[in-house]
C-alpha cells in the first residue's frame, strides 16, 4: 500500500482493507487524517502514509434524527436516529466518523471526552470509518 | 493587505421582499420583489435604475435547488437591466455578504459608481430531505457527509463541543429562540413573524379543535422542551434550534461615498468590511469558536477603527441557535464562555445593551441562504435610518454590524456601517 496517491479514493481502499491510514509531512513532520497531495502546513509536497491508532477522543457529537436521504434509505430517521462525531485521535489530526455502540436514544449517555477507538462499518457497498467507546 | 478601501463606498438603497414559502414563485420573482423595494427605498424619488452599472448576486445553489444555473444575467433581464455585467458570487449561506463585499471592492476600485448587490434562494420546491442534501453540500462531501453529518448536524456537534467547556444548559439555545421570534412577530417579511406563545396557542387552538386531552404546556420554555412540540433535529439542537427553509431575496445600492448625496441626504457609509475562510470541522483545532469569524471581525473594525463596545446593533448568522452564542463571542460583545447568557438576560434584546437580531434572525425571518447576508444588511439600513416601525430600536443606532457565515464557518464575512 505505500505508493497510494493522497486521495480519498486511497483513504477508502485502505479503509476497505481495514487500515485508517493518515498521511505525514516528511518535511514539517505536520500529521493529517484525511489524505492530501500537499502539506497544508509547509505547502511541500513529500508525504507518507502513516498507519494511525485509530484511538481517539469525542470533541464534539450529534445525534441525527433527519439523516440526509442516502443514510435515510439505509432505515435511519425519527425512529432510528444515528450518532456522529467529530474525533480527535491519539496523533493529533481530527477526523469526522459515525459512532457506534452508543445508544443514540439517549443522547445524554454519550460525552464530549469520550474515548473511542476506531472500526470499520459497513453501509451498502462502501467501508466507512466508525469509533466505538473503549471497553 | 492594506485594509482600507480605495474610496469611500456608501448604500443608498435597500429592499428585501417576503419571505416565506412561494410555491408560485421562481429566484427571479423573488428578486423582482426585492428591486422594486430597493428602488423604492431610494429617497430621491429622480432615481433612475439604469444609473446601475453592474449587478452582484449572492445565490448558494440555484442548480440544486430549482435546476437552473448562470442566475445572475437573467435576473438582469428580468428588472431589464442587461447589458450590464451581472454575476454570482457564491459562498453557501455567506453569499450575500460576500456578493455585499464584491459590489462595495467594485466600486472602491473606482471602476463602477454605482451597483446592485442582491441576494436570492428558493428553497422550498425541495422535500425536505434534498433540501438537507443540498445544505450539506456547503461541508465537505467526501469526509463530512459519508460520516453521516447534516448541517444541523454540524452545528449539534459544536453546541456539545460548548456545553462541556462552558456548562452551558442546553436550555438556554431555546431563550435565543425565544427572543428572536419575539423580534420577528414584529417584522412583516418574516416567515415566522410569530413569538413562541403564539405558536403554542395557535397548537391549544387546533388541540382543542379536534377534541381529546390538550397538551399541559405552561409556559414558552414548558412547550419547547416538549419533544412533541420541538422535536430533535440532530441533538442537542431540535427543530426550534433551527432556521426554516425559506423563498427570499434581498437587494441594496451601492454607491461611490462622494455621489451619495445624489441619492439620499441619509446614506449609510461602508467603514469596515472582512472576510476569512477556514477548513471543514475536522481541520480545526477547537469547535467553540469560528475562527474565519474572528478574523473577518478584527478586519472589519480595524479598517472601520471602531472597538466591540462600539456597536449598537448588529444582525449575526443565527443559523441555529448556537451559531448566535459562537457569533455575539467571536465579535466580541462578550467574553468566550459568557455568550450563552446573553439571550437569557436580555441583554441581546431589542431593548439590551447590544440588540442582536432585530429582524427576528435567520431564525424567525427565514434563511434563503443567498439571500440572507443581504436582508442582514437591509435591517441595520432601516435600523439605523429609524425606519424600523414596531421594531426599531430606543437607542441612536450610528454603528451596526453584519455577520454572515458560510457553511460551518469555512467562510465568514463582517461588514460595519456608520451614518454617513
Ligand atoms: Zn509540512
Amino acid at each position: 500500500m505505500a505508493e497510494r496517491d493522497f486521495t480519498r479514493t486511497s483513504f477508502e481502499e485502505h479503509l476497505a482493507e481495514g487500515y485508517l491510514m493518515g498521511v505525514r509531512c516528511r518535511s514539517c513532520g505536520a500529521l493529517s487524517a484525511v489524505p492530501r497531495p500537499l502539506c497544508p502546513a509547509c505547502r511541500v509536497e513529500d508525504l507518507e502514509w502513516v498507519e494511525l491508532s485509530g484511538r481517539g477522543v469525542v470533541e464534539g457529537f450529534t445525534v441525527i434524527h433527519v439523516p440526509p436521504t442516502p443514510l435515510a434509505a439505509a432505515g435511519f430517521g425519527r425512529d432510528n436516529p444515528y450518532a456522529s462525531a467529530v474525533v480527535r485521535l491519539a496523533e493529533g489530526p481530527w477526523i469526522t466518523a459515525q459512532l457506534v455502540g452508543v445508544d443514540p436514544k439517549r443522547p445524554e449517555s454519550i460525552r464530549v471526552g469520550l474515548k473511542v477507538r476506531a472500526e470499520v462499518i459497513h453501509q451498502g457497498e462502501a467501508a466507512r470509518l466508525a469509533f466505538r467507546p473503549e471497553d | 493587505m492594506k485594509g482600507k478601501l480605495g474610496r469611500g463606498v456608501a448604500l443608498v438603497g435597500a429592499g428585501v421582499g417576503k419571505f416565506g414559502a412561494f410555491p408560485r414563485k421562481d429566484s427571479r420573482d423573488l428578486f423582482v420583489e426585492a428591486f422594486r423595494e430597493l428602488v423604492a427605498s431610494v429617497d430621491n424619488k429622480g432615481f433612475d435604475p439604469t444609473e446601475i452599472e453592474a449587478l452582484f448576486i449572492g445565490n448558494y445553489s440555484s442548480e440544486l435547488f430549482e435546476h437552473q444555473g448562470h442566475l445572475a444575467p437573467i435576473l438582469a433581464d428580468w428588472v431589464g437591466l442587461t447589458p450590464r455585467a451581472a454575476l454570482r458570487v457564491e459562498g453557501a449561506c455567506a453569499s450575500g455578504g460576500i456578493a455585499l463585499r464584491q459590489g462595495v471592492l467594485a466600486v472602491a476600485s473606482g471602476l463602477y459608481d454605482v451597483v446592485l448587490v442582491g441576494g436570492v434562494e428558493r428553497m422550498t420546491a425541495l422535500p425536505t430531505e434534498a433540501v438537507t442534501d443540498t445544505l450539506a453540500t456547503a461541508g465537505d462531501v467526501l469526509y463530512e457527509f459519508p460520516a453521516g453529518f447534516t448541517f444541523p448536524g454540524f452545528y449539534a456537534a459544536m453546541a456539545t463541543a460548548y456545553a462541556a467547556r462552558y456548562g452551558m444548559p442546553y436550555e438556554a439555545l431555546m431563550e435565543v429562540a425565544r427572543k428572536n421570534h419575539a423580534h420577528g412577530a414584529l417584522n412583516d417579511k418574516a416567515q415566522f413573524g410569530m413569538t413562541i406563545r403564539a405558536i403554542m396557542d395557535r397548537r391549544l387552538a387546533k388541540a382543542r379543535e379536534k377534541g381529546g386531552p390538550l397538551p399541559g404546556w405552561r409556559d414558552e420554555l414548558d412547550f419547547l422542551r416538549d419533544p412533541g412540540a420541538n422535536p430533535p433535529v440532530a441533538w442537542p439542537l431540535r427543530l426550534f434550534d433551527c432556521s426554516p427553509i425559506t423563498d427570499g431575496a434581498a437587494a441594496v445600492l451601492v454607491v461611490a461615498e462622494e455621489l451619495a448625496r445624489r441619492f439620499t441626504d441619509r446614506p449609510l457609509r461602508v467603514l469596515g468590511t472582512g472576510q476569512a475562510s477556514d477548513a471543514c470541522l475536522y481541520g480545526r483545532a477547537d469547535l467553540t469558536s469560528l475562527r474565519s469569524a474572528r478574523e473577518a471581525a478584527a478586519q472589519a473594525y480595524t479598517m472601520a477603527g471602531v472597538k466591540p463596545s462600539g456597536v449598537k446593533l448588529a444582525e449575526v448568522h443565527d443559523c441555529f441557535t448556537i451559531a448566535e452564542v459562537l457569533a455575539v463571542e467571536d465579535l466580541g460583545f462578550f467574553p468566550s464562555g459568557q455568550g450563552w447568557r446573553a439571550a437569557r438576560d436580555g441583554a441581546t434584546h431589542r431593548d439590551g445593551t447590544i440588540p442582536v437580531n432585530t429582524s427576528g434572525g435567520l431564525k424567525a425571518k427565514g434563511h434563503p441562504v443567498g439571500a440572507s447576508g443581504v436582508a442582514q444588511v437591509v435591517e441595520l439600513w432601516k435600523q439605523m435610518r429609524g425606519e424600523a416601525g414596531p421594531r426599531q430600536v430606543g437607542h441612536d443606532v450610528d454603528l451596526a454590524l453584519a455577520h454572515n457565515v458560510g457553511g460551518t464557518g469555512q467562510t465568514c464575512v463582517v461588514h460595519i456601517f456608520g451614518r454617513g
